[in-house]
C-alpha cells in the first residue's frame, strides 16, 4: 500500500494574467475510465481562481458521470471542454458531494444536464448559495465572472446505481456538512469521499459536527476501497487519511471542550499550539482558527452557568 | 533674518496646533485621523509589549475576537484601554477602566472592511498604542443582530451568564450579556447598544467598568482577569435606551 504520487502541472510557467484566467486543467487517468482533476493544496486566492478543489469524471459505456463542478463558472466551462478532448460521450449525470462553494459553483456550465445532489445538499445550497458565491467573487476576484449559484436538479438517495458497467453505491454520510456524499464504484475500487477526508491539507469546519464526522470516518474505513479521491489533496490507496483526519478531529474536540472548561476567551483558543505529529499539514494553524470561531461559542455557552436577577 | 524670524514663529504655530502623530507601524491612512479624534490630548507613543491579538483574517466579521493585555505596562498603572478599528465606519469600539482588575480584556467585534485593531492604553505618561491588521469579508456593522429576525430577544433583553475560574493569581471571570447591540447603520432599525458595564465586588468596590460602543458583537462576551480575593461579585449596567441590569454572580 503506497500513496500513488501525482503531480500537478497547471500553470507553472505563465502567470494567471499572461493565460488570461485559464485554469490548465489536466486529467489524470487514476483507474479505468476514471480521470480526476486536481486542484491546489491552497486556499482560495485571486492568483489561483479557486481550484483548490479535485474533481472527477467517470467515462462509462452510457455515458459520462461527473463528480462536483468546481468553484466557478469559468471551472465548470473549462471541465466540460477537457471532458470533451477525452471522449466523445456525453456527459448524462452530475453530482455534488456538498454544499460548499468549490464543489457546486461551476453548476452553471451544466445546466443542460441532470445534477444531482442529497436532498440536505440542495436545501444548503438553497440557503447559502448567494452568500458562498459572494464571498468567492471577493476571494478570487474576475474569475468567477458570470457565476450565480445553480441548484441541483434532482434529488440523489442512498440507492445503489449502474452506469454502463459501472456498479456505483451511494452513501448519505454526515459531519463536514449537514449531509456529504461519499460514492464507492464498485467497479473499479474507486472510493470519492468528498471532503470527509483531508490528507495534508487542514480539514475546513464551517458546518461540522465532530461526532457525526467520527462516525462516517469509522463507516468509510470497512469500505474495501482500492483508490480514495478527496475532495482537497493527493489520492491515497490506504486509511491514512482517514486516520489523519480521525486524529486532527479528536484533538480540535478536546481542545476545545478542555478551553471552555478552563475558561479561555476565544482569541486565546485560536493560540494555541498545533500537537507536533499535525502541524506538517497544510494551513493547519489557519484553518484551526477558523474552526474556534465555528465550534467554540456552542462549548463556551455551555460553562456560563452563573446568573441571577437581583 | 526676518524670514527666518516668519518661520520660526510659523512652525512654532503648527506644532501648537498640531502635535504631529508618530509614524504609524501599521501604515494605515486613517491613522491620523484616529489620533486626531481620540489621542492628540496625550502624548503618543507606540509600544509593542502591549499585547493586541485578533486573527489575520476574520471569519465572521459580526464576531472577531480581540484580545488586549497590557500587563506590562501594570507599573505605570493604566487608568483606561480605549479600542478602535481605523476603518469601521464607527471606529471607536470599546473603553475599559480596569480599576481593580489587571489590564487584559478580552471580548468580540464587528468590522465592516479590512481595518486595523488598536488598543490605546492611557497611564500618567500618556497613550501606549498597539495594534493589528485584520482582514474581512465585510458588511458586519451595517448588518442587522441576527436577534433582529427573531423577537424573542426582547424577552432576554440584559440577561447575564457568567463563569468563574480561580487562577494561581487571579480570578478569570467569562460573562455574556444579551443584547443586540444593533449600530443603527441596518435601513430602519435604531442604534441600540450597552453603553456601561460595571462590575463591583465585595462592599460595593467597583473592580471594573467597560463602556462598549456600537462595534462590540451582539450578545458580548467579555473576558476579565479580577483579583484573587474578590467575592460577591455583581454586575450592573445600562443601554442608550435606558434599560439597566443588576445581577449578583452565585453559582
Amino acid at each position: 500500500m503506497r500513496i500513488l504520487f501525482i503531480f500537478c502541472l497547471c500553470g507553472s510557467f505563465f502567470s494567471a494574467q499572461a493565460a488570461k484566467l485559464n485554469y490548465n486543467l489536466k486529467p489524470v487517468q487514476i483507474a479505468l475510465d476514471t480521470y480526476i482533476l486536481l486542484g491546489k493544496s491552497e486556499d482560495f486566492t485571486l492568483k489561483n481562481g479557486g481550484n483548490v478543489v479535485n474533481t472527477a469524471f467517470v467515462v462509462t459505456k452510457s455515458g459520462v458521470l461527473v463528480l462536483d463542478t468546481g468553484s466557478s463558472l469559468r471551472y465548470g466551462q473549462a471541465m466540460r471542454e477537457m471532458i470533451k478532448k477525452v471522449t466523445n460521450r456525453p456527459i448524462i449525470r452530475v453530482i455534488n458531494t456538498h454544499h460548499h462553494p468549490d464543489h457546486f459553483l461551476g453548476n452553471g456550465a451544466f445546466e443542460d444536464i441532470d445534477i444531482f445532489a442529497l436532498p440536505d445538499t440542495i436545501k444548503g445550497i438553497k440557503q447559502e448559495g448567494e452568500g458562498f458565491t459572494d464571498n468567492m467573487y471577493r476571494l478570487v476576484g474576475d474569475w468567477m465572472r458570470g457565476t450565480e449559484p445553480v441548484l441541483p436538479t434532482k434529488a440523489l438517495s442512498e440507492k445503489d446505481f449502474s452506469l454502463g458497467q459501472h456498479d456505483f453505491s451511494v452513501y448519505a454520510l454526515q459531519g463536514h456538512t449537514e449531509k456529504d456524499l461519499a460514492l464507492f464504484d464498485k467497479t473499479t475500487g474507486v472510493l470519492f469521499v468528498g471532503d470527509l477526508v483531508f490528507y495534508q491539507r487542514a480539514l475546513t469546519t464551517p458546518h461540522a459536527d465532530i461526532k457525526g464526522w467520527l462516525k462516517s470516518l469509522e463507516f468509510l474505513k470497512t469500505l474495501p476501497f482500492k483508490v480514495m479521491v478527496l475532495g482537497h489533496g493527493e489520492l491515497l490507496s490506504d486509511k491514512r487519511g482517514i486516520e489523519q483526519t480521525e486524529s486532527y478531529l479528536r484533538w480540535l474536540e478536546k481542545t476545545l471542550e478542555d478551553s471552555a472548561q478552563k475558561g479561555l476567551a476565544m482569541g486565546e483558543v485560536m493560540q494555541i499550539e498545533i500537537p507536533e505529529n499535525l502541524r506538517q499539514i497544510a494551513l493547519i494553524k489557519k484553518e484551526f482558527q477558523r474552526s474556534v470561531v465555528h465550534l467554540y461559542p456552542r462549548l463556551e455557552q455551555e460553562v456560563l452557568q452563573f446568573s441571577h436577577e437581583k | 533674518m526676518y524670514y527666518l524670524r516668519i518661520l520660526v514663529l510659523w512652525g512654532g504655530l503648527i506644532s501648537f496646533a498640531y502635535a504631529t502623530p508618530p509614524v504609524d507601524p501599521l501604515k494605515s491612512v486613517q491613522w491620523e485621523t484616529m489620533y486626531s479624534l481620540f489621542l492628540q490630548k496625550h502624548p503618543v507613543q507606540f509600544d509593542k509589549t502591549i499585547q493586541v491579538f485578533s486573527p489575520q483574517d476574520a471569519e465572521d466579521s459580526l464576531q472577531v475576537p480581540v484580545i488586549v493585555d497590557a500587563r506590562s505596562l501594570v507599573d505605570k498603572g493604566v487608568e483606561e484601554i480605549l479600542v478602535f478599528a481605523d476603518f469601521n465606519p464607527l471606529p471607536k469600539i470599546l473603553s475599559f477602566y480596569p480599576k481593580k482588575s489587571q489590564p487584559f480584556i478580552a471580548f468580540r467585534v464587528k468590522i465592516q472592511q479590512a481595518t486595523p485593531i488598536r488598543a490605546a492604553v492611557r497611564t500618567k505618561e500618556g497613550w501606549h498604542v498597539n495594534g493589528v491588521w485584520v482582514d474581512a469579508a465585510g458588511g458586519g456593522c451595517t448588518l442587522p443582530s441576527l436577534s433582529q429576525a427573531n423577537a424573542s430577544w426582547e424577552d432576554h433583553l440584559n440577561e447575564v451568564s457568567a463563569g468563574i475560574w480561580k487562577r494561581e493569581t487571579e480570578q478569570r471571570l467569562r460573562f455574556q450579556i444579551i443584547h443586540p447591540m444593533d449600530t443603527g447603520l441596518a435601513t430602519g432599525i435604531p442604534v441600540f447598544h450597552l453603553e456601561q458595564i460595571q462590575l463591583w465586588g465585595k462592599e460595593n468596590t467597583l473592580l471594573a467598568e467597560i463602556h462598549p460602543q456600537e462595534p462590540v458583537s451582539e450578545n458580548p462576551i467579555f473576558t476579565l482577569n479580577i483579583p484573587l480575593s474578590s467575592t460577591q461579585l455583581a454586575i450592573t449596567g445600562i443601554d442608550n435606551n435606558g434599560n439597566d441590569f443588576a445581577v449578583e454572580l452565585k453559582p
